[in-house]
This record gives C-alpha cells, structure tokens and sequence, in this order.
C-alpha cells in the first residue's frame, strides 16, 4: 500500500531524511520510534504533503501512485491521515463547520453526495462515542485552548470521521493519561481492517500494549537502522537506544 | 502642474462654489449657521488642502487624485431616483428606519420612517430652519474644521444629510440606517452632512450604508458630527461599498459624556479612493469607546482609515480593533492615534491592525501613535502585516479541504473577531455575504 523507497528531504539547508526505505501492506500496523529529532515527524510530514520538505531523492508510492506529486487534501482525499504531533490552534474556525466542509470536501471526492446537516450531526455523534470525546469542544473554535489531551482526542476523533485508509499517527499518545490512552488505542483498533494501514510513531511501549504492531523501527539520523518485530520495542524500553548507536558505531 | 497651484486651483474652485452656494441660499439661511460656514471657508483658505507631504494625507495624495479625476463643473443634482431603483439596495426593506439619501439629500417620499416616541429624524435643512437649541448648541461646535481641510469643505457647504435627534431614556428599537445613494450620468459632487444628539440614557442603533447607481466619478465629502450624552449607548455602523469610480472622505467626530458606551464599526469593501477620519472625544469620566474595522479590497480600490481616540478624564477605557484583507493592486492605510492626556489617569487604551496581504502587488501602511501624558495607564498597540499563517493552511489541507476553501476559512476566521460584536442580523448578514463574494 505503502512503498518508500530511499527518500531524502530537507529544510532549508539541513537534510533531515536521509535514505528512508519501508513498506506497509494492507492489514499491517507499524511502529516507529527513535530519540529525538531523529526524523520521525519529518517523515510523517512529507508523508503528508509539508511543503516546507524538499524532497531530495527517492520516491513514495501510495496504492499505486506516486504520492509526493499530490497536493495535501489530494493525500487525504485518497485516504491519508496524519494526527500532528502538535495540533495547531486556529481561533475563529468552528470546530464542526471545519469537519463539515473537510467530510464533504472528502466525500465529493470520492463521488459520494454531501451530507446534510442531520447525517453530518448523526455521524459525528457515533464517532465522538468512538472516542469518549466532549461534545462541548465541537462548539469551540478548532483546538483553541485545548488541552493537550483534548487536541490529541481531537485528532482520533477526525480520524474516526474522515476513516482513512492509511493513518499515521504522529506521537498521539503523549500527553495523554492511561485512560485516554486507552480511548485512543480502542479508537485506533475499532478503524483497524485488513485494507487498512496504520503507523505510529511514539516513544513508549505503554501504546503498544493496546495498539499491537506487525512491525518496529528505529529511526536515527534520518533513516531506519533497525527493524523487527514488537519485541524490539520491548528491548528499547529496557535498554534505550544506545545499544543501537554502538553497533552502528560498530559497522561503519 | 505642480502641486502648489493644483492645491490652489481646487481652492478658487470651490471658492467659486461658495458664492453660487449663497445665491442659492438667498439670504435664507440663519445667520449664526450661516457664519459657521463662512469661517468654514476661511479655515478652507486658511490651511489649504493638504498636498503630497502633508503628514495626514502623505499615503493617500487626496488632493492630486481629485485634481486629476474632477472638474467639479456641477453640483449633483436629486430627482433621479425611483422606488424600484431601491429594490436591489442593502437594507431597504429591513424592519428599521430607512432615510433615503439622494446625492446626500434627504428624499422624505422613499424615506420610511416610523414614528417612534422619543426620535426625531429630519432633513438637516428642515433642522437649520427650525434653529432648536440642540441644533444651535452642536452643530460645527465639534468638528474642528481648522483641522481638516475636508471637514472644513464639509462645513462650508452643509446644508444637507440628516439630523437626528434621540430624546433622554429613549431606547430606539429598530436601527435607523441612512442609505446614501449616488445618482446620475456625469461627474458630481455632494457633501453631506449630519448631526446626531443621543441624549442621556438613551439607546441608538444606527448604521450609515453607501450604494453608488450612478455612472462617472463622484466626490462624496461627507462630516457628521454624533454626541453620546451621559450614560448612553450608541452603536454606529458604516458599510461603504461603492463604485470604482467613487472618491470618498469621511470625517466623523464624536463626543462622549460621562458613562457612555460608543462601538463604531467601519466596513470597507469597494471604491476609488476611500479616506476615513474616525475622532472620538472622550470628554468626561468612565466612557467606553469601541473602535472596529474591517476593509476587504481589491483592483485599485485605496482605503485609509485615520482614527484617532482623546482620553481627557479618568478611568476610562477604548479599544480598537482593525482588520484589512488587501488583494490586488488595492492599498490599506491605517493610522490609529491615541491620546491620553494628563488628567486622564487610570486609562485603559488598546489597539491593533492586522492585515493580511493576498497579492504581491498589495501595500499596506500603519502606523499607531500613542501620546502619553498621564502615568498610571494601561495601553498597548500591535500591528501586523503578513500572509495566511502556513500552518494552519496545511492542518485543514491535510484534512481533505482545499487550498482555495482552506484560504477562505481562514480568512473568515481572520474578519471574524470584528463581525462577531454586530449584534444586527440583517447587516451582519450582509457584510458575510460581501465578504464571501470578496474571497470567493
Ligand atoms: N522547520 C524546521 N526548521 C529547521 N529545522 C527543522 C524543522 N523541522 C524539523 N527540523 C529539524 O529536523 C530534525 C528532525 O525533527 P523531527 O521533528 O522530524 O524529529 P522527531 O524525530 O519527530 O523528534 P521528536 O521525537 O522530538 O518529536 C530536528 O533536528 C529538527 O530540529
Ligand atoms: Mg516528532
């Protein structure tokens, strides 16, 4: 469903993706992880259409087609969904004319009629439940004084709504307390479906407990340097990430 | 043509309207009246119009634009305009008092007002013949015309617009919107003028509204003068959206007594060259005064707002919010000045001007003046000018909306915080929907 293929991408001069090969088939769930500023919400922006990245080499197919020449809606028209690290604040932008136009701007896309006023509201009620989310803060302008949790809810609620097919999930589990941890997990496993992907990247072994992945990465310096099953987060949990930097240390 | 004589052919031109003015007005007009026009035209000839580097007026070169688009040959003339030419005018038919203004003359026939307990709307120049005491106490005692070539003009030639007066603990239900019409084939000129008196404790809604039906340039130099007694609340909406070919200034003064509440809202879409001057005085203790702005342009279209707030007692409080959207070719100039002078401690005073610019070929110019003289206030000023924040641009992208969509709700979200405060649907409603059609 997914195949990058040694991509490179910087900001400004500084490269930040430096040879990222990986493949995702439907069905699968990914995790990657990796110290900070390794890359990870870099590549999940590229994935997503950031046109502050300038990609350098290599190449993304997406279900067949070449995903970075597609604008970002185009990327999430077709299915791609990325719950932002940090969710950015817009005041003035009601949170449920933004779902509204964004759901019907997805559905004309796929050929589908618009939803009117009463299916919006009846699909946006089962969807909240999904996600055990406030209805108080669809009144509010979009994540506008959310806490961080309730940006982070915000996220898996739209999600839920738009039902991508390929979701990223950019460190959705920070901030969170165990039991919208819990929420967001069940929220995640309830979208799963064997024509569905999903990858996220996080820092903890807590998430994984509920969101089991196929497959683990590490992400250092701009590239994969090791991949394997979830055991391997159960490994860097207890030893953390220098183990790794000694055997790359190691081969090179 | 240099500037000095093109300033100085304007003056012998309207020097020579003035004369044809008093003929005229036959030796009808109430002197005392009559000698604020006059003196009017001494300041006029006075401090003449202002020239390129006059620090008013240097964005805005008001004076070579009219040397350039105007032979001011005629005054405009009324009798032009039918009931079904009003059918396609903003708020005509709302539930409110409608005074129809031709060319800046009151049409009583189209007008439709109700009578109200405690209202009173007439032609200013019914009111002049009248001479009553609020008339005589407030008419040319506010706006300075020493000050402003323009208010000056204004004054010399008043004779019409509308008076309006709201009797003490009047509550005024339905707004009063006065629609400006401009009619006609060729190039005129008009300068209206008004008087407003809210008396103590009353309450007023009034909203001023600019259509322009006619064809060729015209020249609107509009003065009004509003005094807010004690304890009243008194909201004012100006809606110009006119023709590309229309040259508009307004100068606006008004005066504030003692625990009184003023929200002026200014909206700016379309014309030539549009210059408003907004004076609030506020003259006593515990006045409130707000100040709302927003223009979206675009082609050529040049809006200047100069506003300037006077606290000269205590424990008052203004707060000024100003937003332009510049597209095109168009330019925004802002100008907010506050002065806080020494008696007036325990101020509060707020400003700000954003703007965003959707084309490369946009300007816009601001500048806050603050003038402290007392020392225990709060004030503060901001100004920004900038694009569509990227960020956000890209969250609503990512969520399947368009770039062109994405742009527009930001954009609304932008003018938001100043529609929010309209509490009158029906133009509230209206300024949405130009917005739309302006970003769509
Ligand atoms: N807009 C930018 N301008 C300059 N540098 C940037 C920009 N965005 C990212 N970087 C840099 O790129 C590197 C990778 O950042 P990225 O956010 O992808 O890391 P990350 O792996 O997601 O880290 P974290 O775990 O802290 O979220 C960092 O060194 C960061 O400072
Ligand atoms: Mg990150």
């Amino acid at each position: 469903m997914l195949k990058i293929k040694n991509l490179h991408a910087r900001i400004e001069d500084k490269e930040i993706l430096k040879g990222i090969n990986l493949e995702v088939k439907p069905g699968e769930v990914h995790a990657i992880m990796g110290p900070n500023g390794s890359g990870k919400s870099t590549l999940a922006s590229v994935l997503a259409g950031r046109e502050d990245y300038e990609v350098t080499e290599g190449s993304v197919e997406y279900l067949g087609e070449d995903l970075l020449e597609k604008a970002p809606e185009d990327r999430a028209r077709s299915g791609v969904f990325l719950a932002f690290q940090y969710p950015v604040e817009i005041p003035g932008v009601s949170s449920t004319n933004f779902l509204k136009t964004a759901v019907n701007q997805v559905r004309e896309f796929r050929g589908e009629k618009p939803l009117d006023a009463v299916g919006f509201l009846q699909m946006i009620k089962e969807k909240m439940k999904l996600v055990d989310m406030d209805q108080s803060l669809l009144g509010r302008s979009l994540n506008e004084g959310f806490s961080g949790g309730e940006k982070k809810r915000n996220e898996i609620f739209q999600m839920a709504v738009l039902d991508p097919k390929l979701a990223i999930l950019d460190e959705t589990d920070s901030g969170l307390d165990i039991d919208a941890l819990k929420i967001v997990a069940d929220g995640v496993n309830k979208l799963k479906s064997p024509d569905k992907a999903t990858i996220v990247v996080t820092h903890y072994q807590r998430l994984l407990d509920y969101i089991v992945p196929d497959f683990v990465h590490v992400l250092y310096q701009g590239k994969i340097v090791k991949s394997g099953d979830k055991n391997l987060a159960l490994q860097l949990e207890e030893k953390g990430y220098d183990w790794i930097k000694e055997e790359l240390k190691a081969t090179v | 043509m240099s500037t000095k004589s093109a300033k100085a052919e304007l003056e012998n031109i309207f020097n020579t309207h003035f004369e044809d003015f008093e003929k005229s007005l036959n030796g009808l007009s109430e002197k005392s009246t009559h000698e604020i026009r006059k003196s009017a035209l001494d300041s006029l000839n006075h401090i003449g119009f202002p020239g390129n580097k006059h620090e008013e007026y240097k964005y805005t070169p008001l004076t070579r634009q009219l040397q350039k688009n105007f032979r001011f040959e005629r005054f405009a003339s009324t009798g032009k305009l039918k009931l079904e030419d009003l059918k396609d005018v903003p708020f005509y038919n709302e539930n409110a008092h409608i005074v129809v203004l031709e060319n800046g003359v009151v049409n009583t026939e189209l007008s439709k007002v109700n009578g109200a307990q405690g209202l009173g709307i007439m032609p200013l120049k019914e009111a002049f013949k009248q001479n009553n005491e609020a008339l005589a106490n407030n008419f040319g005692r506010h706006l300075f015309a020493e000050k402003d070539a323009f208010a000056a003009l204004n004054t010399a030639f008043a004779e019409n617009g509308a008076y309006i007066h709201i009797e003490r603990n009047t509550s005024v239900e339905k707004p009063i919107v006065l629609l400006y019409i401009t009619t006609g084939s060729g190039e005129l000129t008009y300068h209206p003028r008004n008087l407003i008196v809210a008396e103590e404790n009353c309450e007023v809604n009034v909203i001023e509204s600019f259509t322009s039906l006619n064809k060729g340039n015209a020249f609107i130099n509009q003065s009004s003068e509003i005094v807010v007694e004690k304890n009243a609340r008194f909201n004012y909406f100006k809606l110009q959206n006119e023709s590309e070919s229309t040259y508009h200034i307004d100068n606006t003064q008004v005066v504030q007594h003692r625990d009184s509440l003023f929200n002026a809202y200014t909206f700016t879409f379309d014309g030539a060259l549009i210059r408003n001057n907004l004076n609030i005085a506020l003259e006593e203790e515990h006045c409130e005064a707000h100040m709302y702005g927003l223009y979206l342009t675009h082609g050529k279209t040049h809006v200047d707002n100069h506003t300037v707030v006077d606290h000269k007692e205590p424990n008052s409080f203004s707060n000024e919010i100003y937003k332009g959207i510049v597209n095109d070719h168009s330019k925004g100039v802002f100008n907010g000045k506050i002065f806080v002078r020494q008696p007036a401690q325990k101020t509060n005073a707020f400003q700000s001007n954003k703007n965003i610019l959707l084309s490369d070929n946009a300007t816009v110019n601001t500048k806050p003046q603050l003038e402290i003289w007392a020392d225990d206030v709060k004030c503060s000023h901001g100004c920004t000018t900038g694009q569509l924040d990227e960020e956000s641009l890209f969250y609503l992208r990512s969520r399947g909306i368009s770039l062109q969509k994405a742009r527009n709700i930001l954009l609304h979200a932008f003018a938001s915080d100043v529609l929010e405060h309209v509490s009158i649907s029906f133009l509230k409603e209206h300024v949405e929907y130009l917005i739309h059609k302006e970003l769509d």
